[in-house]
């Protein structure tokens, strides 16, 4: 991202324009001339994608709200008469919905492939920390959003998260308390809910800028992980990178397009079409798909504190990875023990997924231990030594030339 | 650059426009049901079917107020005296001309409708105020008559009609 | 395609784990049979004739317990619903006793309008439950608040085959599953043995029986139509958009592939000077652009 722009405006207005405030010069120079390692996969197309799915949560959100009452006597009516008097409601509601989950799946899809490539290492380490804040975010903005609809499973997945809060010591209850404003989940929180779950995006959006020029600072990492040696290994992003974006954007929306018009409520539960009800518990408890590793890894744990540390710790530890990983070499295409164990914690990850929708009894409750272990031994264990005991794959002498070499 | 054939360029092009048309037809699609969503929702139309008023107990002379599509409607069963005095007035000289007769329905003189929404700037008029015993808009000083039309004041137009038949003699549908 | 094999292999080894592991049925819940529907799949459509017998049965039936309070009497004449004429549907109104307040704010009943919304056959949530200990569910979204388990691979495969129609079918099995409880069953007293119910203990006595509403089409007046037709319904008052959401869907889907497309041999189009190694061999600069 050094040298002089290149960009020269075309009309006397936008010679004016740029004199004052040069964003021309800088939606060129990082988005039109912006040099790209030419040889990035269609998972590249991920960070492009997920700037898409903000923008349509945001703007269906921005809508939805406009109809949303967050009453507890009216909140789960106002989402039906969003479904069924509002113009186009039912679509616009499904959009939001299932775009959670496609914002979810997308955002899994881009820290995958992160984890594979060595994206977090030296010099995008705090990149990577910025996507780990993001991430987070969006969890906190995925719960409330859910809550809002007072559904039973909204209520009883906001009482069960908040309460884990009380497993802190001391202070637990009284934060627990704070949070509620009142004896239990009611009225305030769900107001407060709301206001939350329409602020946050927007902290979201900030912080995404952010992630955009720390990315911009160091440049795209590549599936070679060698960084760009000359001219020759780069493209420029308009219009190389822009249209493998855009392509694989429309790919991405007719997934999205299946789920909203085709099974809309596959993702969801069916209990939260029941009005909340604070006198009766559903037979089970269970969150969102992209919340469910979690899940499992919080009740794999028996005692309640030490659930919810192991809970929010899987999730911290993620901030850690650019220093638990001692290896020299960046991608795991050179890396064929950390390859494997990779996969092996892809298949924890969603066997914990799976198991966390299943009652914590018996044979259950054994994997999920052993897929908690897991999870954390590969970051807390296996990285580290890999780094020190692994034979890497020799790394190519550039990006042009293992492009060549492929086509060759 | 290698050169590349004419041929091959309009070929590129017409990819390249044909894309972008598709693009921009799906674009402007995607925003029909954000600002379709704004329109009133089916509930709100149905709250806003006709309603009917019975007008048996509404005495001569006596105004009262009804509401239709959240807006408020004046009935007024006027005195053969006021039926007078709304005819009397010389059309012409009015701000806003309408003779009495086409702000009534034929055979039911006595009867006026009008949305009691003053044509100023919104304010609900008071009944039987002014000096010219119809309505007085406490917010500018907007007078109307008899007849439901403006006299003196800064509202340019007379109260406004809204869509109304007798169902009986002494029952109207409004809307 | 290495990363789609591997993820192929890990989804294939984590099911077969599951389900080499799983234990028997910890849910108590028989799965219904999956039965046709005429809205199911991408094409799928509601029934006219279906919605109003399964109206019908709501009415005589139904309704005597189960409030349905999202559903008001002018959607019995919008599209894609029953296909009422709005004088029909405003004469079902007109049969309703609306609670409403008169001039002096006495509390008076008067006939539904298009626009009011069934009223409930309860006062009250308490006097809802006193009938039989449990109130009975309102049933505006009932057909979407009801699945059953499907497990691994069957949910895998709902994602293509687009099965959406768990709820219809609970309901459908449940009207039709009353039974003798078996010999070592304890069915407390007030209950109900129902083979599909979780639990099989339920509080509703068998609602539908033979012959009990007549149908003016001459449809077979059984509890097996009367299930099939009031789930239905059920599944209309639910989601009463789904023919126009399925529409619409195929026209975006078939834009999207379009769209995809064009874009596919755009991207072909852009890349085919940089893909060439040719090019670099000559000591051409790819990454210069002239767009």
């Amino acid at each position: 991202m050094s040298g002089h722009s290149t960009y020269q405006p075309q009309s006397r207005f936008l010679q004016w324009f740029e004199k004052r405030l040069p964003l021309g010069s800088l939606i060129h120079s990082s988005f039109v001339a912006y040099p790209t390692p030419r040889n990035l996969n269609y998972l590249w197309t991920f960070g492009a994608i997920l700037t898409f799915m903000l923008a349509v949560q945001i703007v269906t959100g921005v809508v939805l709200a406009m109809h949303y009452t967050p009453n507890v006597d009216l909140a789960f009516k106002s989402v039906e008469g969003i479904m069924r008097d509002v113009n186009f409601g039912w679509l616009l509601r499904y959009l939001h919905a299932n775009g959670a989950s496609m914002f979810f799946l997308a955002v899994y899809i881009h820290m995958f492939r992160g984890i594979y490539y060595g994206s977090y290492k030296e010099p995008r380490e705090v990149l990577w920390i910025l996507g780990v804040i993001i991430y987070l975010l969006m969890m906190a903005t995925g719960f409330m959003g859910y809550v809002l609809v007072w559904g039973q499973m909204s209520f009883w997945a906001a009482t069960v998260i908040t309460n884990l809060f009380s497993a802190i010591p001391g202070v637990g209850d009284a934060i627990v308390t704070w949070l509620w404003g009142g004896y239990a989940v009611g009225n305030p929180t769900l107001n407060r809910f709301y206001s939350l779950h329409y602020l946050l995006p927007f902290v979201i959006a900030g912080v995404v800028v952010l992630h955009i020029w720390a990315l911009h600072v160091a440049g795209q990492n590549n599936p070679t992980g060698i960084e760009p040696k000359s001219e020759k290994d780069t493209v420029a992003f308009t219009p190389y990178a822009t249209i493998k974006d855009a392509f694989f954007m429309g790919v991405f929306c007719i997934v999205f397009a299946w789920f909203v018009f085709y099974i809309p409520n596959f993702l969801g539960h069916a209990d939260n079409y029941i009005p909340a009800n604070p006198a009766v518990t559903p037979s089970e408890i269970v969150p969102e798909w992209y919340y469910l590793p979690f899940y499992a890894i919080l009740r794999s744990i028996p005692d309640k504190l030490m659930g919810v540390i192991a809970l929010f710790a899987s999730i911290v530890v993620l901030a850690f990875i650019p220093w638990l990983d001692t290896s020299r070499v960046r991608s795991a295409r050179y890396r064929p023990l950390f390859r494997q164990f990779f996969w092996l914690w892809v298949i924890a990850c969603i066997g914990l997924g799976w198991l966390g929708s299943k009652q914590p009894e018996g044979i259950y409750v054994i994997l999920s231990r052993i897929f908690t272990v897991y999870y954390f031994a590969f970051f807390l264990i296996i990285m580290p030594l890999l780094g020190i005991f692994e034979k890497t794959k020799p790394l190519p002498n550039s990006i042009s030339d293992s492009v060549l070499g492929a086509k060759a | 650059m290698t050169t590349v054939s004419s041929a091959e360029h309009t070929r590129r092009d017409f990819l390249y426009i044909a894309t972008g048309a598709v693009g921009a037809v799906g674009a402007a699609a995607a925003l029909v049901p954000l600002i379709a969503q704004m329109n009133p929702d089916a509930s709100t139309i149905a709250a806003g079917a006709p309603i009917e008023v019975d007008l048996a107990p509404v005495t001569d002379g006596q105004i009262i107020k009804v509401f239709w599509r959240s807006k408020p409607i004046f009935i007024f069963h006027r005195t053969q005296k006021e039926i007078e005095e709304a005819r009397k007035v010389d059309v012409a000289s009015l701000p806003d001309p309408e003779p009495d007769s086409e702000r009534v329905k034929q055979g039911h003189d006595q009867w006026l409708v009008v949305i009691g929404i003053c044509t100023h700037l919104g304010c609900i008029p008071l009944a039987h105020q002014g000096e010219y015993d119809g309505w007085f808009c406490p917010c500018h000083g907007s007078q109307y008559d008899t007849s439901g039309r403006i006299r003196k004041g800064p509202a340019p137009r007379n109260l406004a009609l809204p869509p109304y038949k007798f169902v009986s003699d002494t029952k109207i549908q409004i809307g | 395609m290495r990363i789609v094999k591997y993820t192929a292999f890990a989804f294939v080894l984590a099911g077969a784990v599951a389900t080499a592991f799983s234990p028997a049925m910890s849910e108590e819940q028989e799965a219904p049979p999956r039965l046709k529907w005429s809205f199911a799949g991408p094409f799928g459509t509601y029934d006219q004739a279906q919605l109003q017998r399964g109206f019908k049965v709501y009415k005589e039936v139904c309704a005597v317990c189960h409030s349905i309070s999202m559903l008001a009497f002018r959607n019995l004449a919008e599209p894609g619903g029953p296909g009422f004429t709005q004088a029909q549907a405003a004469a079902v109104a007109a049969e309703a006793k609306i609670q409403d307040l008169d001039d002096k704010g006495q509390p008076i009943e008067r006939p539904g309008r298009l626009a009011d919304y069934f009223p409930s056959p309860f006062p009250n949530e308490l006097a809802a439950k006193a009938v039989h200990g449990v109130a009975p569910p309102d049933m505006s979204t009932l057909a979407k608040a009801r699945t059953y388990q499907r497990g691994f691979p069957w949910f895998v495969f709902d994602m293509f085959t687009q099965y959406q129609e768990q709820g219809p079918d609970y309901i459908a099995a449940l009207l039709k599953g009353y039974q003798e409880p078996p010999k070592d069953f304890q069915l407390p007293p007030n209950g109900h043995y129902n083979k599909y119910f979780p639990g099989h203990n339920i509080a509703m006595p068998p609602p539908l029986q033979d012959d009990q509403v007549t149908y003016d089409d001459g449809s077979p007046q059984t509890l097996d139509q009367y299930s099939k037709d009031v789930a239905a319904f059920l599944m209309w008052v639910a989601e009463p958009h789904l023919v126009a959401r399925k529409r619409l869907g195929f026209q975006v889907m078939v834009f999207l592939i379009v769209l995809a497309g064009l874009l596919y041999f755009t991207k072909k189009k852009v890349w085919h000077q940089v893909e060439k190694p040719r090019e670099l061999a000559h000591g051409q600069d790819p990454g210069k652009t002239t767009i």
